[in-house]
């Protein structure tokens, strides 16, 4: 499964810190008023490690990999 | 004009009880082979999201988490929407048989009538019917008076709002079918999504396929507003076009450019092409459009499109939870962009700031409630596309212009 997952987000958790968006800029910009824009889609493995030091660095625990086949 | 769910006694008799309803329509047969029926019927959620009714069911009975729940949703927060408080008012008894016969078919015991606590004669009106029921349905019964709030409908809201007393949607997963009343698998259906059933269950699919047009299956209750002699609920066959709805409405009063299609989760759309529009869900999904929750409001001469849009913008972004960034803030600037432009006091970049933000807003919140308003905002542009320019560039809206030389 660890090459099929992409990253979930729980908007209501998410108050728009930005972090995800310094240590994943890959997978992840930010909108005009600081919340992520994440890149759907399965995480190329190279940049699988970043992706799970922004789900653990997420201040608000907002941020997980998730199945490719499941939303949001 | 086909009728079935409301068939029966004239509105101006009121509820109709429950030795009526049976007379009527005989009594409510199992739900064996249910699922099948509603497949073959073709019925789609009447709520706004359109989602097939079979498939929602069958996900709901292969549940292993606990016996499932029926939730009734006659939240109806959309403001230009009639349909779920009158048929509850006309018809509770449609709607009790549907609960009861869904709850059979996905074995669920209770089940819950969520009723808008504005909508009064909806709510006396489902009281009396539940009091009317045997001891054993009635102790399965629970009728919740939902807040007066655009956002209650919404169905984690709903759920949110039973389980714990706050009517704001939850983070999915879990989905209600996974986990929502009391924990539990939850069956969420429009209250008019249920009396179809009622009637489905009663007579058949073939008999629900015939009242259709074309290979359209069965009616569909459309709230007409606008530029019509009043706000009117119709049924009509599905199938029927814009038109027709608005010709059983009594007829358009005035010239119209556009109709918005679908409330304010919906879509604006040229009259010229609106009038000979299918109200069929595949249909018109396959040409963009959506019948939403049955909403057709046609806009009359004098009325300016961009006004209009930027109102219902204003009040989408007011209605917001607030619990996702990009509803509470994206959703607010584009409310205050749209206003600027609208009221002719644009600052520079206003309108190209709209254009970007309408793409940005869909998928990101955890409910749809930001995917509703940039759809209907997307439509504006479209259709309202040489007013938008107009309003922004020369700071002139041709309608206000008009009525100005009129008077």
């Amino acid at each position: 499964m660890s090459d099929r997952v992409t990253l979930g987000i729980d908007r209501i958790k998410c108050d728009g810190h930005g972090v995800c968006a310094d240590l994943v800029p890959e997978l992840i910009e930010l909108d005009d008023w600081g919340y992520p824009i994440i890149r759907g889609g399965p995480i190329p493995q190279s940049v699988l490690p970043h992706a799970r030091r922004a789900v653990s660095g997420c201040p608000t625990l907002a941020l997980r990999l998730q199945a490719v086949a499941s939303r949001r | 004009m086909s009728i079935a769910l409301l068939a029966g006694p004239p509105p101006a008799q009121g509820m109709e009880g429950f030795a009526e309803h049976q007379q009527r329509l005989g009594s409510l047969p199992p739900a064996t082979q249910l699922i099948d029926a509603i497949e073959r019927s073709n019925l789609r959620g009447k709520g706004g999201a359109g989602f097939p009714v079979a498939t929602k069911w069958r996900t709901v009975a292969s549940q292993r988490s606990g016996t499932p729940v029926v939730l009734a949703n006659g939240g109806e927060g959309e403001p230009l929407s009639r349909k779920d408080r009158v048929l509850m008012e006309q018809r509770p008894h449609l709607v009790i048989d549907g609960a009861l016969v869904a709850a059979a078919a996905v074995d669920a015991d209770d089940i819950v009538l969520y009723v808008g606590a504005d909508h009064t004669g909806a709510m006396q009106a489902m009281h009396r019917a539940v009091i009317e029921r045997s001891d054993a349905e009635r102790a399965r019964v629970r009728l919740v008076s939902a807040p007066v709030r655009y956002i209650s409908g919404e169905e984690t809201a709903a759920i949110h709002f039973i389980n714990d007393g706050i009517a704001l949607p939850m983070s999915i997963p879990p989905r209600p079918f996974e986990r929502g009343v009391d924990g539990r698998p939850t069956l969420v259906q429009n209250v008019e999504t249920l009396a179809h059933v009622a009637l489905i269950a009663r007579f058949g699919d073939d008999w629900y396929r015939s009242l259709g047009i074309g290979t359209a299956s069965g009616t569909t209750l459309v709230t007409v507003g606008g530029a019509v002699p009043q706000t009117v609920l119709v049924e009509i066959p599905q199938g029927a076009s814009v038109a027709d709805a608005v010709n059983a409405a009594g007829g358009i009063t005035s010239d119209s450019d556009a109709v918005l299609l679908g409330g304010y989760f919906g879509g604006w759309v040229e009259s010229g092409t609106a009038w000979g529009l299918s109200l069929d869900a595949d249909p018109l999904r396959q040409l963009g459009h959506s019948l939403g929750c049955g909403v057709i409001a046609v806009l009359p001469s004098g009325r300016c499109g961009v006004v209009e849009t930027a109102r219902i913008l204003a009040y989408l972004a007011h209605e917001s939870a607030r619990q996702c960034g990009p509803c509470t803030f994206g959703l607010r600037a584009i409310s205050a962009a749209a206003g600027r432009v609208a009221g002719l006091t644009a600052t520079p970049g206003d309108l190209e700031h709209i254009q970007r933000w309408a793409g940005l807003l869909a998928g990101r919140g955890a409910c749809h409630h930001p995917d509703g308003a940039a759809g209907l905002l997307a439509s504006a542009l479209r259709v309202f596309a040489g007013e938008f320019q107009l309003h922004y560039h020369d700071r002139r809206c041709s309608v206000v212009n008009t009525a100005a030389v009129a008077s």
